[in-house]
């Protein structure tokens, strides 16, 4: 019986790689008054309902997924988040 | 014998009427291909043009990567065919795995219209074969994303394969190594940024465009 999982993937730019969007907001929150904030990483989140036997074929579906579509590994990493549909 | 050009449109590619045009001013023959055919009929040569294939959804190239056609340029690719991927077309190559490294948002996060200075780093991909090395060219850009990024091990291999096929005489996007186009290691796969059909007549500024596309199709 297979079960859905609510899957999210948090795909950011690899350490290294230059982020100059995240560079840019960091420049930009002291001007509001936060200061004291650093590392500021911009990326995106991607989230979506998989059907699988279990938790851990749910996983090898969605890092497949990873490898193949959704990041790309030259300058991005990945973290995926399941846990069971509501 | 006149090459036949075969120059591929996504949805959202929006240069290919101006390649097939530049690359008849050089005594080519080009003609479009639909993303959606599987086959490249009798190509000599093949031009992935720029635009904004699929939207550039998820990543620029992400999605045209599987294209119906992508299978054929591929094989065609592997067996030596020349294929050139140009701005867009180039970022495409590079999802493909044809080529190796990625394209990224430039470093000024402004995107880049203007005309560039060239100059040739190797003259053994079918892009370069009709120029000299140290040779100097002014073609424009037109891009967001050209910020050409890659690990030190592809760099390292790119240099020691005289693959570092163009590069900026002055850096307009953060490119590693200045980096403006590459080719595989065999030379009949390269990708640039810049674009040579906007520089392929007295009329756009330059001409010096039309001297890379000659070599594309002046055969071998």
């Amino acid at each position: 019986m297979s079960q859905a999982f609510d899957a999210a993937v948090e795909v950011s730019l690899r350490d290294g790689i230059a982020d100059p969007e995240g560079l840019t907001i960091e420049r930009a929150l002291p001007a509001l008054g936060f200061s004291g904030v650093s590392g500021v990483r911009v990326g995106k989140c991607l989230r979506f309902v998989v059907e699988a036997s279990d938790e851990a074929e749910a996983r090898r579906q969605v890092e497949a997924m990873c490898e193949r579509l959704l990041a790309n590994p030259v300058i991005e990493d990945v973290d995926i988040s399941l846990s069971p549909a509501p | 014998m006149t090459a036949k050009v075969g120059v591929v449109v996504f949805p959202g590619t929006n240069c290919e009427h101006d390649v097939v045009e530049a690359v008849d001013s050089v005594g080519g023959c080009g003609r479009l291909l639909w993303h959606k055919d599987t086959g490249l009929a009798d190509v000599d040569a093949v031009i992935l043009p720029g635009g904004f294939a699929h939207g550039d959804y998820l990543r620029t190239g992400a999605m045209a990567r599987f294209s119906p056609i992508m299978g054929a340029v591929t094989r065609f690719a592997r067996d030596g065919g020349p294929v050139v991927g140009i701005c867009n077309g180039f970022q495409i190559l590079t999802e493909a795995r044809l080529l190796p490294g990625a394209l990224y948002k430039n470093r000024g996060l402004k995107f880049l219209c203007q005309t560039t200075r060239l100059r040739v780093a190797s003259t053994g991909s079918v892009l370069t074969r009709a120029v000299g090395i140290g040779d100097e060219l002014n073609i424009p850009i037109n891009h967001f994303e050209g910020n050409y990024v890659c690990s030190e091990a592809t760099l390292s291999e790119l240099r020691e394969t005289g693959s570092i096929v163009l590069t900026y005489k002055r850096n307009p996007n953060g490119s590693t190594s200045d980096i403006a186009g590459i080719s595989n290691k065999k030379g009949n796969v390269v990708g640039l940024m810049p674009h040579p059909e906007r520089a392929a007549h007295p009329l756009l500024g330059s001409t010096d465009g039309a001297l890379l596309l000659k070599g594309l199709v002046g055969g071998e």
